[in-house]
């Protein structure tokens, strides 16, 4: 609840004292067209002969197709494997030695591997009509076992999902620093700890409009997206054709979180469909299909140790990760980033001197999972904040104590760690200490000794996590999956009556993009926020970028944006300079104004001279113009790291196990806030996510790889009643690396809520023998771990 | 998500929608609030021939004291009990119930018919008015009969309604001034479906008592004659008397096999008993 970033910016940055540059707390422009449900999302979109799309899906998660039947009455209308001739399957390999390639057919050959695959496609004037089709079509399917449980598919001997690979798995990595030094440790805590499957769940799900425009020769593909550009280049290795063949455009996009990061065999579909039949098509995701049909996320499995001294102090971390990856690997991220990255980034912000880790990205039949908001973090921080807290009660220490000891101190930074991960910059000690402070530890301990008259136990729960955003080129080299993040580039242009326009690669799904590059812009070049305008989500528009992912978008579109507008505003200075007839040398940009000695001249009246009357520019005019695309890179690429120290108080009823929050602090430092309104609600938001994590979010399977939870009505969100009012204290660390020292912090929300939550529950059922390993933490599972230690406890006696 | 095509028809007149019930052979379905046959209907989980929309049905909102007990029409709201627009017998028993069904804009829209009808387990009314007593009024084109709602829910989604045949009316017995009412759920989160439900209907004056344990996968266990639950006999002192052992039993005989499932339950109902008062 920071209200005095504007003073801190009015003496950082001039432009602070207009109230719109970088640090104010301006509402957010698109929220006009937004809040007044006047978006244009994919489904609003109609187009002259616009025709919808059903899709024929797997209803086994595992079988080799015999026949698919399709009414005489409806041949023209269906279309499966066969019909596709030339498109190939989708491919997302990963260059890390040992790496098996899947091949996702766009709609399936042979064997479905998942329920909900793409079988065949039918077209129809409306949807409804297009699932008559799709119910009509008959297949004749042999089912086989299915690989449901990502550890027996590892076990020799598993059904295999693809059989020419020999096992289950896509990648196993190996990653030591000499854990030998750590085996003599008094301390020792073993456990097995893991997070569920889970569905991202944005409101607005996946949706394709494809049509063909013959005069340009151009497929349209318009399509609910994160990264319209890795659309377009996916789509154009899959159907064979030119990237300028194909635009993309993703208008209005209502929340993204990784799910609609991926290339989708549904896009490929429909481009297909379109250039087939000549007329528009579109597919709209149902929330069934969203479920289990698309992507999951999530679904992890530790078998950790945790080494340490008498004091807390940690000596080392031997980790074995496995992680579900489903049949697929997804189209650019791979079935490998989730599992391979919790080698490197499990030790978090942690000093130790011995880490082993080895991972496993295991295929089973289920949909391919995509990296979720926070990605694999949120599974890390649950495993290791978890373990700390046993590590504490060996120790004798408040959590809070082993964190405070083992934590990278600010005189340290930049500081590398054990897995070589580059910190910044930040005081992790001191989020921990606020965060402690805040939540009034010593007073939950008291309320904790005179115990709850309604019989239920509240317990205090603390965590801290790291979050690595806007790492480059040399993060993702190494990974040789389908997308390396290069110079992130922007355009600005005056336009002729002094406005700007900028066009930018990334994407906003939330982010308020609208509103904060243009803060970025203001700062440079003190055009007015409302004559900005922002333009993305378009290939023929925006220069090529890898999209939005991984919280870059303000640090690498921010800083492109920066870099630009300081081009574009030297230009307009020396253009400037003539106007005034003062020597270029003499005259500064100032305010949205070219000043020098003797008077000033706007960029209003440069743009308008420089467009409408070139006869009043000297021959000798800069002849480079008012419009300029740069490239922009931090000064290392290896990311920023933002982190937030989260502590929670909960009540557990261990009678009903059901669980209440009644207070969450977040302590957050993402370097320089462009605008701390934004940041405010991207961790209201991300809290809530994680709030799902660990309490309600869970996608089951059955034996025969059914997904359980096919409606929201077995697939619980978190609500506005289920998610507390957070108080928030933010810290400001610049990054000493980026434009304005700013850092990514759109993850960071979700990724420390599960683990502080669930250490809260243990905290409060831990007199009674309860541990809680794994996510979510449901009533069913509270009530098993109580009756199972009382059953112990008997036993014991 | 889309439903399979359907005939839709939406009468005035009851019996006239009792004769196109009759006509449809089984294969046509009534809507009134539409808050659970209309995701059926969209999953494609129902695809009748034929919808009748009886929400245009007027004979059907009424709501009247008839001598000892309320008779409510199918089409009443759980809003409209919720908000106090129809008359209460059960001394705020029923109202407290509805404020708490799912959400507002489920309780605006959804009957207490329909609800009923609809026969879930894990929906309020059909646990709380065999607590209470209720009966109902079935009709049909060839004529009415009337059943107590614990003879009506004979398991998960089934009810002992005919092809043809309609809820026409709920008959609430007026709550004894010396009745202790109790009803307590656990749900996930807000507005959710209940994973356990209790409720409890006592009269220590009459030494009588009726307990339901609600949400479980089959019809509610309704216990008319509860003292067994109490060690053998209702008395003041109920509360303390209650007896978590058998409230186990019974869930272990309705062929719940999961103990923290019948614990979680076993707490519910107790919730309802310790909460339950005049």
């Amino acid at each position: 609840m920071k209200e005095d970033a504007g003073v801190r910016n009015e003496r950082e940055f001039p432009s602070g004292r207009s109230g719109q540059g970088v640090g104010a707390r301006l509402p957010r422009k698109e929220d006009d067209r937004l809040m007044r449900g006047r978006g244009q999302y994919v489904a609003d979109i109609r187009l002259a002969g616009l025709r919808d799309v059903a899709f024929v899906r797997s209803p086994l998660a595992h079988a080799r197709i015999r026949s698919i039947h399709v009414p005489e009455r409806y041949r023209s209308s269906v279309f499966t494997a066969a019909d596709l001739v030339g498109v190939k399957p989708i491919r997302a390999v990963s260059g890390l030695p040992g790496f098996k390639i899947s091949e996702q057919p766009v709609l399936a050959t042979g064997k479905v591997r998942q329920v909900g695959e793409l079988v065949a496609m039918c077209v129809a004037p409306t949807r409804a009509e297009a699932e008559d089709i799709a119910a009509s079509v008959m297949l004749d399917l042999e089912e086989l076992p299915a690989v449901y449980d990502m550890l027996k598919a590892r076990q020799p001997g598993s059904t295999l999902v693809h059989e020419h690979w020999g096992d289950n798995v896509f990648l196993e990595t190996n990653y030591e620093v000499d854990i030998s030094a750590a085996l003599d440790a008094p301390i020792k805590v073993t456990r097995e700890i893991s997070t569920a499957r889970q569905c991202m769940s944005p409101l607005e799900g996946r949706g394709v409009v494809a049509t063909f425009d013959r005069r340009l020769d151009q497929l349209t593909l318009h399509s609910a997206a994160q990264m319209p550009h890795i659309t377009r280049s996916g789509l154009a290795e899959c159907l064979n054709m030119e990237e300028g063949q194909i635009r993309v455009i993703s208008p209005d996009v209502g929340g993204g979180f990784g799910h609609k990061g991926i290339l989708l065999p549904e896009e490929v579909c429909l481009s297909w469909l379109t250039m087939q039949c000549g007329y528009p098509v579109r597919w709209t995701e149902d929330r069934r299909e969203h479920l289990v049909a698309s992507s999951n996320c999530r679904e992890h499995h530790y078998k950790i140790t945790v080494y340490a001294d008498r004091d807390g102090t940690l000596r080392g971390i031997d980790c074995e990760a496995t992680v579900d990856s489903g049949a697929y690997s997804s189209y650019p991220f791979s079935a490998c980033l989730e599992a391979a990255q919790v080698a490197s980034i499990l030790p978090g912000p942690y000093k130790m001197p011995a880490y082993r880790c080895r991972t496993f990205s295991v295929a089973t039949n289920k949909c391919p999972i995509l990296p979720y908001r926070g990605v694999a973090r949120t599974g890390v921080c649950f495993a290791l904040e978890l373990m700390l807290d046993l590590v504490a009660e060996e120790a004798g220490l408040e959590p809070g104590e082993v964190r405070l000891r083992n934590l990278v101190r600010p005189e340290q930074m930049p500081f590398d760690n054990i897995t070589k991960k580059h910190f910044d910059s930040g005081d992790y000690p001191e989020a921990m200490r606020r965060a402690l402070a805040a939540i009034n530890i010593d007073a939950i301990r008291a309320r904790q000794r005179q115990g709850d008259a309604a019989g239920r136990r509240v317990g205090v729960g603390v965590s801290i996590y790291c979050e690595q955003a806007a790492h480059g080129t040399s993060v993702y080299s190494g990974w040789g999956i389908p997308m390396v993040p290069g110079h992130e580039q922007a355009s600005a242009r005056l336009t002729p009556d002094g406005g700007l326009e900028l066009r930018v690669g990334v994407h906003s799904h939330g982010q308020g993009m609208e509103t904060t590059l243009a803060q970025v812009a203001h700062e440079i070049l003190g055009i007015d926020v409302a004559n900005i305008r922002i333009v993305l989500g378009d290939t023929a528009m925006t220069p090529y970028s890898t999209g939005t992912w991984g919280s870059r978008s303000m640090v690498m579109a921010g800083g492109a944006v920066a870099t630009a507008c300081r081009e574009l505003g030297e230009r307009a200075r020396r253009i400037g300079a003539k106007l005034l007839q003062h020597d270029p040398a003499s005259v500064v940009l100032q305010n949205g104004e070219v000043r020098g000695v003797n008077g000033s001249v706007g960029l209003k009246a440069i743009a308008y001279t420089w467009y409408r009357r070139p006869q009043d520019l000297p021959a000798d005019v800069d002849p480079g113009g008012l419009e300029v695309t740069q490239g922009y890179k931090p000064v290392r690429d290896s990311g920023t790291f933002s982190y937030a120290a989260h502590a929670a108080v909960v009540a557990v009823d261990p009678d009903l196990g059901e669980v209440e929050i009644l207070d969450y602090v977040i302590v957050e430092d993402g370097g320089v806030l462009v605008n701390p309104l934004v940041v405010d609600g991207q961790i209201y938001g991300g809290l809530a996510q994680g709030i799902g994590t660990a309490l309600y979010e869970e996608m089951p399977f059955d034996a025969s790889g059914q997904p359980l939870a096919t409606t929201l009505a077995d697939y619980l969100l978190p609500g506005a009643t289920e998610v507390p009012a957070a108080r928030l204290d933010h810290m400001e660390t610049p990054s000493p690396y980026t434009q304005f020292g700013v850092k990514g912090i759109g993850e960071g929300g979700a990724i420390a809520p599960p683990a502080a939550i669930a250490n809260a529950v243990n905290d409060a059922l831990r007199p009674l023998g309860v541990e809680l390993m794994q996510s979510p933490i449901t009533p069913h599972r509270v009530v098993a771990a109580v009756l199972a230690a009382r059953a112990a406890e008997r036993s014991a006696a | 998500m889309k439903p399979a095509p359907f005939a839709y028809e939406r009468p005035r007149d009851l019996n006239v929608a009792l004769s196109m019930l009759a006509a449809g052979s089984g294969s046509a379905k009534i809507i009134a609030g539409g808050q659970s046959l209309g995701p059926m209907l969209n999953l494609r989980l129902v695809q009748p021939e034929l919808i009748v929309d009886i929400s245009g049905i007027a004979e059907l909102k009424r709501a009247e004291v008839s001598g000892n007990e309320l008779v409510l029409g199918a089409l009443v709201t759980h809003a409209d009990i919720e908000d106090g627009r129809i008359a209460d017998v059960t001394r705020g028993a029923m109202r407290a119930v509805a404020a708490n069904i799912a959400y507002r804009a489920v309780r605006n829209r959804g009957t207490i018919g329909g609800s009923l009808s609809h026969a879930d387990p894990a929906a309020d009314w059909i646990s709380a008015l065999s607590a209470l007593g209720a009966r109902l009024t079935l009709r049909s084109f060839s004529g009415t009969r009337a059943m107590a709602i614990e003879a009506f829910v004979t398991g998960a989604l089934e009810s002992a309604l005919h092809a043809g045949e309609i809820v026409e009316a709920i008959h609430v017995p007026a709550r004894a001034a010396s009745a202790h009412w109790g009803y307590a759920k656990s749900c996930r989160k807000t507005g959710e479906f209940a994973h356990a439900i209790g409720a409890a209907l006592i009269d220590p004056a009459a030494g009588s008592a009726r307990i339901v344990i609600g949400a479980i996968d089959a019809a509610p266990i309704v216990v008319s004659d509860a003292a067994e639950l109490f060690g053998g006999r209702i008395t003041a002192d109920y509360k303390q008397r209650f007896d978590v052992r058998v409230a186990d039993a019974l869930l272990v005989k309705a062929g719940i096999d999961d103990t923290a499932q019948r614990h979680i339950h076993v707490g519910v109902l107790r919730r309802a008993v310790q909460e339950a008062a005049a």
